[in-house]
């Protein structure tokens, strides 16, 4: 206790600026992966009432059903159609960005192989490689490319 | 044993209940994913309206469905908490934002369970 009033103050890190100090953070794959995951859930949170119009309006009947190509197509509400087909693919990175680290944690919590350092790297960089390929594959798909 | 030492495993415990639950409704969605893929990919005839709700048609398609949508609420409403408790500090709107989660996840869950069983 006594000690205390000589040693110099311990550095207090509060109040972290959002612009001038995250952005000189240098983060790992596995930190990337992580920030991600919270990121996409909270865009599918968000999108929550545009998916179940989807299901809704794509499964009702065969007339919903055209009303939900239509908006892919025509577009809505004075936007086009790519407009929708832009918010859809980012809920389809989104989906696959937390399954594929959703199934890496799943992995992690069933081996202890799996919770080294370098595999939190190459796993994370993996995470990556899944969703982007699938993301690229499904959004030529929407895009009409094949 | 103190009460200080009740209530910290209690609250480990429900943490520990919630860690779980997030893990197996994970686990419910990814196997439906796969059985909807499969579908998409493996069942007659081009993609439209009949093959699509053909799909959610079957008793066994809707149960199915109907445990995924109930547990899609809770793992979301699990992963929000988490979000509202490391970014919102003060209780009474982290509180608020919670109750307005809940009630918002259960009409959501109500409006696709209508859907499925419009099919």
């Amino acid at each position: 206790m006594s000690d205390s009033s000589h040693k110099s103050p311990r550095p207090e890190f509060r109040n972290i600026n959002a612009f001038t100090d995250l952005t000189t953070y240098r983060m790992t794959a596995g930190a990337w992966v992580s920030i991600l995951h919270r990121a996409s859930g909270a865009v599918m949170f968000l999108l929550l009432p545009f998916i179940i119009w989807m299901f809704d309006k794509s499964i009702s009947s065969e007339f919903s059903y055209a009303k939900f190509t239509a908006l892919f197509n025509v577009g809505a509400g004075g936007f086009p159609g790519w407009f929708f087909k832009l918010i859809a693919l980012a809920l389809i990175w989104s989906y696959l960005h937390h399954l594929t680290a959703g199934l890496r944690h799943l992995w992690m919590d069933v081996s202890h192989k799996a919770v080294t350092k370098s595999f939190a790297t190459s796993s994370a960089k993996a995470t990556f490689a899944i969703s982007w390929v699938l993301t690229a594959a499904l959004a030529a798909k929407l895009f009409g490319l094949y | 044993m103190t009460t200080t030492t009740k209530k910290s495993n209690n609250v480990q415990n429900n943490a520990l209940k919630g860690w779980l639950a997030q893990r197996i409704t994970a686990a419910v969605m990814a196997v439906f994913t796969l059985i909807v893929l499969l579908q998409v990919i493996f069942n007659k005839g081009a993609m439209g309206y009949d093959k699509w709700a053909g799909i959610f048609s079957s008793q066994w398609m809707k149960t199915l469905t109907f445990v995924v949508i109930l547990g899609l609420a809770y793992h979301v409403w699990l992963g929000m908490k988490e979000i509202y408790m490391d970014y919102i500090k003060p209780v009474s709107v982290r509180l608020t934002a919670q109750m307005l989660t809940v009630v918002w996840l259960a009409g959501c869950a109500g409006w696709a369970i209508q859907v499925l069983w419009r099919v």
